[in-house]
């Protein structure tokens, strides 16, 4: 019987409970949200004991289907007051699933001056334990010590200095296949709500158990077989994401005209070839790194890459599209080393990458850090290790926060979540989606890029309003829905372009669960999803004026195709599901 | 007439050498690609001036054309 694991963080109680009730059958983005729907106050603080941080695999996380390993973390948000949903590869997902553990749910929170825990689990129990010389490590050193002392063939939830001392740009980090702990479950300062419950880890260990049995193993069989045909015949899932990694996007957003530089001033860089994936590939293979490799075991694309630097050793992985974006042409940094040492900075101090970069761009709009200066950069963004460094406690702190302390007023943010690599006046579909996801602006949520620029399942003219609000809602659905299931989220490029994709994924769930699950329960799923989402949204305190964007993409044109956001807040409600 | 001509990705063999092509008038982006032998059912996505305007579409002296394959990341 798939379970609960409810931990007192302050008491150390740690019980197990059934998923009944209103969690029955649901899994990842589905039951973070509802734990936090049901059970924390919308209008509380995010680091007071009333919030819950939540663990969960997806619905087909743990079994053979291909790309099904990954992980939601669910809670209030530090950094938007919103609810929140970040999602994470590494092994740590498949394990809890294997332990047919479905949720954890951290509560409550020590009195002050406490010590960091860690959580251990395996097919024993649970318990918390103090492991004092991991206090205050970055995330490499600290799971290199915990692989030492439990074993190399656990899996790892860590976060690191930024984490520990509740920075709101804080990302929680997950160790991968070969032990880097660069996967992050990065957005929305989820690394701040753990380290404020004093948990430094979670470690588990899932030898021993035996994962759960699938309800019809030959029809799940046979679905697992047309799932991996889907996603290897698609070029994109293919082809194009396994061989350049999800950077292959920097030159076709630069060539659209839609790649934010110097702080969204502009559509296009210069430099653009520079930071590419292509250039990124040639680079891995010169130094003998890794040119593709999966997040987690089962993953078919394998958009990820070990990056060496010029003296051949490993400095980081996970290097993607968003991260060389944010560190790149958005700070106009062009030397794709001083971009891989910022990604490995973040991952290291448990920093989420996109919020980062946003931040650091703040910085040189206050003549702190001189634009395109990497090396300068890498030396601010190092001073977030001390805690008691106040200029790196503000860049800590994240995109809005560094904004109010330096009197910027150019603040690419919605929600306080900053805004990832696409310029949304000339990508309107995932400029819907900046405005309006219950997440705060984020491009996963709804990802019209699909549709505005790459025509994968559709076209829709990005420089126009036409169709962009219907894709947005209809995305956001969609994307609910597969983050239920512990699918990556790239498996939507062959989904949306193959007629018996939704089909494929209700039989998995079928067969898994032994219930009958539709291609149209999927969508209702998503819906669900959002009811829980928008409406705890609502009684924290947001409403119909928190979805616009910041007024100076109303205001400016953007270069090179002059153009402004000129979607009204009224107009924007559209792309809402109604609660 | 002289364009500029970028390919990417598993295209990039196929770009010219400096960036700049000459063709005949009246060209459109189908016309590009057999003139760089490109297979046409490898190309996904032509941008002309930075807008999918299609492969039908008839070029201008200067014209920017970036052609792509099948891409997505994220």
């Amino acid at each position: 019987m798939a379970k609960l694991l409810r931990i007192n963080s302050k008491n150390k109680k740690i019980a197990y409970e059934e998923l009944t009730g209103p969690y029955a059958g649901l899994g990842g983005r589905g039951l973070t949200s509802r734990v936090v729907r049901r059970e924390v106050p919308p209008a509380c603080h995010p680091l007071s004991a009333q919030n819950k941080l939540i663990v969960a695999p997806g619905l087909l996380t743990g079994t053979t289907a291909a790309n099904t390993g990954r992980l939601s973390v669910g809670g209030k948000s530090p950094l938007t007051g919103t609810i929140k949903e970040s999602n994470a590869g590494g092994t740590f997902s498949q394990k809890l699933a294997k332990m047919d553990i479905m949720g954890l749910i951290l509560e409550d929170k020590p009195d002050p001056g406490s010590p960091f825990q860690t959580l251990f689990i395996n097919k024993d129990g649970a318990e918390l334990i103090e492991i004092p010389e991991i206090t205050g490590l970055g995330t490499y050193d600290a799971s290199a010590r915990l692989f030492e002392k439990f074993g190399t063939k656990v899996g790892i939830m860590v976060i690191g200095p930024a984490g520990e001392n509740t920075r709101l740009a804080s990302s929680i980090q997950f160790t991968d296949p070969r032990g880097k702990p660069s996967r992050a479950a990065g957005r929305g300062g989820l690394g701040a709500l753990m380290g404020s419950k004093k948990i430094k880890a979670i470690v588990i260990d899932s030898e021993g158990s035996k994962a759960p049995e699938m309800a019809d193993r030959e029809a799940f069989k046979a679905a697992a077989k047309r799932w991996a045909e889907i996603l290897v015949n698609h070029p994109v899932t293919g082809q194009g994401l396994p061989s350049y990694g999800t950077s292959i996007l920097i030159n076709i957003i630069n060539e659209a005209g839609t790649l934010p530089t110097k702080n969204f001033r502009s559509g296009r860089f210069d430099k653009a070839s520079d930071i590419s994936g292509e250039k990124m590939v040639e680079f891995i293979n010169k130094r003998k790194g890794i040119a593709r490799e999966g997040c987690h075991a089962g993953c078919i694309i394998q958009c990820s890459q070990s990056y060496n630097d010029e003296n051949g050793e490993y400095l980081t992985s996970g290097f993607e599209y968003e991260t060389v974006w944010a560190f790149g042409s958005n700070l106009l940094i062009s030397d794709i080393d001083h971009i891989a040492m910022l990604d490995r900075l973040c991952d290291d101090l448990g920093l989420d990458t996109i919020e980062t970069g946003t931040t650091l761009a703040m910085a040189m709009e206050a003549g702190i850090l001189p634009w395109g200066d990497g090396l300068k950069a890498i030396e601010l963004l190092k001073r977030v290790h001390d805690p008691k460094d106040y200029l790196g406690a503000i860049i800590g702190n994240g995109t809005s926060f560094t904004a109010e302390a330096f009197g910027v007023d150019r603040v690419p943010v919605v929600k306080k979540q900053s805004l990832p690599a696409y310029d949304p006046r000339a990508a309107k579909g995932v400029g819907v989606t900046y405005a309006t996801t219950p997440m705060g602006g984020d491009h996963t949520a709804g990802y019209a890029i699909c549709q505005n620029i790459l025509k994968v399942g559709g076209d829709i003219d990005p420089l126009g309003k036409e169709g962009n609000i219907e894709i947005s809602k209809n995305l956001q659905i969609a994307t609910a829905a597969v983050d239920a299931t512990g699918f990556c989220l790239f498996v939507a490029f062959a989904v949306l372009d193959t007629d018996d994709s939704l089909d494929t994924i209700a039989k998995l769930i079928s067969s898994r669960f032994g219930k009958n699950f539709t291609a149209e329960d999927i969508a209702k799923t998503g819906i669900e999803i959002l009811k829980d989402e928008y409406s705890f949204n609502r009684d924290a305190g947001f409403t119909a004026a928190h979805d616009q964007l910041p007024d100076f993409f109303i205001n400016e044109e953007l270069p090179p195709h002059n153009v402004k956001w000129d979607f009204t807040a009224e107009e924007l409600q559209k792309a809402k599901i109604e609660i | 007439m002289r364009i500029q001509v970028s390919c990417f990705a598993t295209l990039s063999r196929y770009a010219p050498t400096d960036g700049f092509l000459e063709i005949k008038e009246g060209a459109t982006p189908i016309d590009v690609i057999d003139q760089l032998s490109i297979p046409r059912e490898e190309v996904k996505i032509v941008f002309v001036n930075g807008q999918n305007s299609g492969k039908e579409i008839e070029l201008q002296e200067d014209d920017r054309v970036g052609i792509f394959p099948a891409i997505g990341g994220g």
